[in-house]
């Protein structure tokens, strides 16, 4: 049988070279990623904001958008949002926290019920109360920042230093981008959204540490390479793992993204995006900010370590 | 790398053919698996809440109002002590957790401190630890000045109990309502999760958890507008009846029983006007204390009060002697049973507020199951064929470990009775999509290396030790990850954090072990001069 390869093998790209083009570039990224978080916002999902969200299934289809709309927008719940979710039939309602407290927020979704009447499925209700939604906020805030440190304490004892605070920095040059997208695409930041962003990290965290486990062979193989030279085989070396494990990672979550329904259609967004930023970054980022960070070859924890392969061999 | 001891090739079998085991449960129905004999693997995956459909309430525990209740029971207990013995006191007042006051007559200073230091409860705490805690601190100050606080473990103590038991009514009333496999948990300080599967009527739920319940008796006094007109005596209170226009009904604040000693609840018919009623029965003591105010009180009326509320108040025709009794009041057939439930399952020791609530219907939960499954039928099989397409018979060696896979995922699921949400099957695809990642790493590594010039055996030997080191690694920091979600997420983050994590257990297994097996198998077979990656 023939293999396809639509990925040359033995590439001997400069991408190191190519870093005065793609450093400016992602700064860029990240800049602009900023000034829209702070500008333009990200659209907290109910997890974080707190409010309500209803969705309905119409006996008839299709669903009169209007009609609700003009419906609801009578009942003095502030701005509500309405909107069609997948099927024709199917209606999402939104709307933001209640003034009064957490009684105030079981009332809103009494009147929508009452306002809407029979001619409706309840397929799904939820209401998060203004004390969840700051807990909510806080614990996502912490799960994010905890998970990015202890990732730093492992890959500090497993590599040298640089390593470590390099693979931290692509990871946050991922969490931006990724929020930047949220952000330019107004999907709904939730807990999936963290769920999402959290994978990301991981994801990319592999992908970043596939590469640098293979700078740190080459840095004992060839004692007398340069720098960008050894980085540069190094990428080339692993680039068709990564982009194929890439594609078959994009395949996958395509497949969610398609056909997983529409309740997860933004949390699959965000991880096919993802993907896409956590590979890019891995090549071009991850790996020159080693040059940036001093990393010299030959030198410090790595050297005193066993041969490559020895360890994991008793395995 | 290639050798595998006889043992060792039994044990990975024997691990392939237990997972297929326990997950060929869940391909059966319920009903099937009834009839199946015991010693079969019987458990099926339990479906997130997001799946089956059902209701998922946040209630929080009113604490504060414990807090308050609490200074106002000190007040009131340091007055009492030193009335009791005539000692003159001035400027008694709360502030924030501490009571104060000043003992006017000097003299009298050192027998207020001995009186109040009777004040303090100690709280045991036998069952956890065996320390004991004392609930109030008395700190005296200059000038006769006495400042009691209640005291941080004090509250804490009493917090965890009042949260403890509000746990166990709300049990008791979640079970009543007859549903399957309700999950009822402390989540933090003072909040309970309440998980309903299958339930959908949420505004029942709802209306069942808020209610206090609070049943007590009381004497009335009067009834109808005039108790509203000039002074009523101290020990009196107005409550009001649920009649439209409520009637203002004055009792007598004591109340002569109370809800906590009934034994039985339950709905019925009055014989005569075919109304539902609620019939219920006293404990003895209970039955004595009814028999006895009853006798004494002849002619009078007495209100049957449920959180404030004054439900009826009928009048005593004669003696109660048998310890049981009806209250009727204008009850729905459902109200009633609502009510007998309430009663059953006893009051609540602190008001519930929902803080948070999520109902999935039944519809919904089927599609994003039939949904979950197609995603994972086609990611798999697009995952499957760019293997083949890319590494040919090695692909299918890293395919069939795929497959094994998402078995070994259910498996474990099946086996920990964790919940498989929707964000879960995302986990399930993801890993899918991320277990090749070894395949592919030892796969280019063998390429590599047979490049070199190594012969076919020593690539494939290389190819999977070199690789080892860098997929330990790699996945190890998507666990850290991985792990963390589990601990500090909730929701949506957990259940994703479940698959993900085992499904990265499991690849170590089946992309590493048993694909290297299959080809070990496959060299012995073909004895190839070239790997054909």
């Amino acid at each position: 049988m023939r293999l396809i390869k639509l990925i040359p093998e033995d590439t001997k790209i400069p991408f190191m070279g190519a870093r005065l083009i793609t450093f400016p570039i992602s700064m860029v990224l990240v800049t602009l990623s900023l000034l829209l978080m702070f500008f333009h916002g990200l659209n907290y999902g109910i997890d974080f904001a707190g409010g309500t969200v209803v969705e309905v299934r119409s006996h008839v289809s299709p669903a009169p958008l209007a009609k609700i709309r003009s419906e609801l927008g009578e009942l003095g719940l502030g701005e509500v949002q309405v909107q069609g979710f997948g099927q024709p039939e199917d209606v999402l309602i939104r709307f933001g926290q209640q003034e009064g407290g957490e009684l105030a927020q079981q009332a809103g979704v009494a009147k929508v019920k009452a306002a809407l009447g029979e001619d409706y499925d309840y397929r799904r209700v939820e209401v998060v109360g203004p004390r969840v939604s700051a807990d909510l906020r806080r614990d996502g805030a912490i799960a994010v920042v905890v998970a990015l440190a202890l990732v730093l304490v492992y890959l500090w004892f497993r590599f040298e230093w640089q390593f470590a605070v390099g693979a931290v920095l692509t990871t946050i040059h991922d969490i931006v981008l990724t929020l930047g997208l949220l952000s330019v695409t107004q999907i709904s930041f939730d807990l999936t959204a963290i769920a999402a962003i959290l994978t990301i990290v991981g994801y990319s965290l592999n992908d970043t540490v596939v590469i640098y486990d293979r700078i740190r062979e080459n840095l004992r193989k060839y004692k007398k390479m340069g720098l960008a030279e050894l980085i540069d085989a190094s990428i080339n070396q692993t680039l068709t793992r990564t982009i194929r494990t890439s594609t078959t990672t994009f395949l996958a979550m395509l497949a969610m993204f398609v056909f997983g329904g529409e309740a997860l259609r933004g949390f699959n967004f965000t991880m096919l995006a993802g993907i896409v930023i956590g590979t890019y970054s891995s090549i071009v980022v991850s790996a020159p900010l080693l040059i940036f960070l001093d990393l010299r070859p030959g030198g410090g924890k790595g050297e005193e370590k066993s041969e490559p392969g020895s360890a994991p061999a008793k395995a | 790398m290639l050798h595998f001891s006889r043992w060792k090739i039994w044990a990975i079998v024997a691990s392939c053919v237990l997972a297929i085991a326990f997950v060929a449960p869940n391909f059966v129905s319920r009903e099937t698996l009834k009839t199946l004999p015991g010693w079969l693997p019987h458990r099926q995956m339990t479906l997130g809440l997001d799946l089956q459909g059902g209701a998922h309430l946040l209630l929080e525990v009113d604490t504060q109002t414990m807090v308050k209740e609490r200074i106002d029971q000190l007040r009131d207990d340091i007055r009492r002590v030193l009335r009791e013995d005539k000692i003159g006191y001035a400027g008694l007042g709360a502030q924030g957790l501490s009571v104060q006051v000043r003992v006017t007559d000097a003299a009298q200073v050192e027998k207020a401190a001995t009186k109040l230091a009777a004040i303090p409860q100690n709280l045991s705490d036998a069952l956890l630890s065996g320390n004991r805690v004392v609930d109030v601190d008395i700190a005296r100050e200059e000038g006769g000045l006495f400042r009691l606080t209640l005291t941080q473990p004090g509250l804490e103590f009493r917090t965890r109990r009042v949260v403890e038991q509000s746990m166990e009514v709300v049990r008791r009333r979640v079970d009543q309502l007859g549903t399957t496999e309700p999950i009822i948990a402390r989540q933090g300080g003072n909040r309970l999760l309440v998980q309903v599967p299958g339930l959908q009527d949420i505004d029942r739920l709802k209306d069942i958890l808020r209610q206090t319940a609070r049943l007590t008796f009381h004497l009335v006094e009067g009834t109808g507008q005039q108790v509203l007109e000039g002074t009523r005596p101290a020990d009196t209170d107005v409550l009001y009846s649920q009649d439209d226009p409520p009637v203002p009904v004055l009792v007598q604040k004591r109340a002569m029983l109370t809800g906590e000693e009934l034994v039985d609840a339950q709905a019925g018919f009055d014989s005569r006007t075919s109304e539902p009623i609620v019939n219920f029965r006293f404990n003895t003591s209970g039955a004595q204390k009814f028999a006895l105010i009853s006798q004494q009180n002849v002619g009078r009326a007495f209100a049957i009060v449920l959180d404030k509320d004054v439900i009826s108040y009928p009048v005593i025709r004669e003696p109660i002697l048998g310890g049981s009794g009806q209250i009727s009041g204008n009850f729905t057939v459902r109200s009633a049973n609502d009510l007998a439930l309430l009663l059953r399952a006893g009051a609540l020791p602190a008001d519930l507020t929902v803080v948070e609530e999520r109902t999935v219907g039944p519809g919904l939960g089927a599609d994003s199951i039939a949904a979950g499954k197609l995603a994972t039928a086609i990611g798999t099989v697009l995952v499957v064929l760019y293997m083949i397409g890319n590494y040919g018979l090695f692909g299918v060696f890293a395919d069939i470990a795929v497959v094994l896979n998402v078995l070994m995922i259910m498996a474990v699921l099946s086996v920990l009775q964790a919940t498989l949400t929707l964000p879960g099957i995302g986990g399930i695809v993801l890993t899918i999509g991320m277990a090749v990642d070894a395949n592919v790493l030892i796969y280019e590594r063998i390429r590599e290396e047979q490049k070199l010039g190594r012969s076919a055996i020593s690539a494939i030997d290389a190819g999977f030790s070199r690789a080892m080191g860098t997929i330990v690694d790699s996945n190890l920091t998507t666990l850290i990850a991985g792990v963390v979600m589990f601990i500090l997420g909730t929701g949506p983050i957990k259940g994703f954090a479940v698959t993900m994590g085992i499904g990265i257990l499991t690849t170590l297994f089946t992309a590493v072990t048993v694909t290297r097996l299959m080809v070990a198998l496959w060299v012995k077979k073909v004895r190839p001069t070239r790997v054909p990656i």
